[in-house]
């Protein structure tokens, strides 16, 4: 355990790093996915609500490895070899927040759409009624309602997508299990360098959750 | 409370003798190496290593099953006693004996090197400035490309299996790639993949072997030795060989 520590801690600390930054890329387009699609699983434009519909299912539908692969391997592929237009590459990077904004984007618009659908039906009749357009309503009325709901289920996402970054080791992004399994290689000590990691997982994710926390109850009192 | 107890220590016990009266050996191997090993059209394992172990182990006389666990599941199966022993290509080298590898007499010699896509205009390491090289977890030629990363500027990217490797080179994602010699070569002629491998890239090389990792598996090795000494000499060596790489 030691000997992890000592000559692999920065590079795993590092790598912890990268984790990190490549959920925050997800998150953050995964909010903007999870916003505008779960906004349009409500309005009521049937093409809009289609749309949506099809989105949350699809991505729901195929494990995130799978769509890993298919996007760092078999978009560039397509794009070209089969259609010969070529200069599409990406990153592992770029490739894996979309990945995980895809992913966790489509769970993000099914919390939305739950959270708007929680408000009563009557919230909405009677700010409309008092002569507030639809999207004022919507605003001013019925989001603040739903976002108290949701939090905790974002949040719950949030830690999700988090350790799904673990899966985007496949594709060679140098997150934290990717790193972990090159120690491996180097030392064959599987059993510390996992328990290491794990740790390592379990503290950022406590720590996450303390903030989440924190941030809830200000939420609570500020209604 | 009590019953399930019974009933869960029974599961287990009969779990345990299942696993204790199997007389085979459990090998290991990886997902896809060609030549040594890999699926062929209609599904079944085939490759050097998985015909040298079969002609071994008729030889010897004992039983096996083998899995293509994948590269480094191959190793931790091993390292954690849940398979006996591993045919992969597996270079001979000092730092894995000392990290505990127990390896067999080599079987085949093989060199790394440096391939990169068709049509690339790179021709050597010095074309690898700011570029990103893609390399197999925990093998040879992450080593090798290791050694010559900071000389040359290049960032080491590492992957699984060979093919993820070669598809992310033909993907342009990474510049180049560095595996064993004989399998690029392979994929190359066999496969139809769109790599050229650049000429004067190939470190010294090395043997391969069949490895355990436990001091307790020595009677394997020991089989696995003779076997090969004997099969070396009746020629079915040769013919292996011969049939998976051409000639």
């Amino acid at each position: 355990m030691s000997r992890i520590l000592s000559t692999y801690g920065g590079i795993l600390v590092a790598a912890m790093g990268q984790t990190l930054l490549l959920a925050l890329y997800g998150l953050l387009f995964a909010c903007v996915i999870g916003m505008v699609v779960g906004i349009m699983s409500v309005l009521h434009n049937r093409a809009c609500r289609a749309i949506a519909a099809i989105f949350v299912n699809l991505i729901r539908g195929v494990p995130m490895i799978v769509l890993a692969y298919f996007i760092f391997f078999g978009v560039p592929y397509f794009w070209n070899t089969i259609l010969q237009i070529g200069g599409l590459t990406l990153t592992a990077l770029q490739a894996g927040t979309i990945c995980l904004a895809l992913n966790c984007g489509a769970y993000m618009a099914e919390i939305i759409r739950a959270g708007i659908e929680s408000v009563d039906v009557g919230q909405m009749e009677a700010a409309r009624s008092l002569g507030l357009p639809y999207w004022r309503s919507m605003q001013r009325v019925v989001l603040p309602q739903a976002i108290k709901t949701m939090i905790p289920s974002i949040i719950n996402q949030f830690i999700i997508t988090l350790k799904d970054t673990s899966i985007l080791s496949v594709i060679g992004f140098p997150e934290l299990v990717n790193t972990a399994k090159n120690v491996v290689a180097a030392t064959f000590l599987s059993f510390q360098t996992w328990a290491v990691v794990g740790l390592m997982y379990l503290i950022v994710i406590l720590l996450l959750q303390r903030a989440a926390k924190v941030l809830e109850r200000r939420l609570k009192y500020a209604k | 409370m009590k019953k399930i107890m019974t009933m869960l220590m029974v599961a287990a016990m009969l779990l345990m003798t299942c696993a204790a009266l199997a007389e085979d050996y459990a090998i290991a191997t990886d997902t896809a190496f060609r030549p040594f090993e890999y699926t062929d059209e209609t599904g079944t394992l085939v490759g050097i290593d998985v015909e040298i172990l079969a002609a071994v182990a008729e030889d010897q006389g004992f039983t096996y099953t083998i899995e293509p666990l994948g590269w480094d599941a191959s190793i931790a199966a091993c390292q954690a006693g849940q398979k006996d022993g591993m045919i992969a290509g597996a270079s001979i080298t000092d730092a894995r004996k000392e990290s505990g590898w127990i390896f067999s007499d080599g079987y085949y010699n093989a060199t790394q090197s440096m391939a990169v896509a068709q049509g690339s205009s790179i021709s050597g390491f010095d074309g690898l400035s700011g570029l990103s090289v893609a390399v197999k977890i925990g093998t040879q030629s992450k080593d090798y490309a290791d050694s010559l990363a900071e000389t040359y500027g290049f960032t080491v990217v590492t992957f699984e299996s060979s093919p993820d490797v070669y598809q992310a080179v033909i993907g342009g994602q990474c510049a180049a790639c560095f595996d064993d010699t004989p399998i690029m070569a392979d994929y190359i002629k066999s496969n139809g993949v769109p790599l050229q491998l650049v000429d004067g890239t190939a470190n010294e090389g090395a043997d391969y072997g069949f490895a355990v990792f436990s001091p307790d598996k020595q009677e394997l090795v020991d089989k696995f030795n003779a076997g090969l000494a004997n099969i070396k000499a009746s020629g079915v060596y040769d013919e292996i060989l011969a049939k998976y790489l051409g000639e």
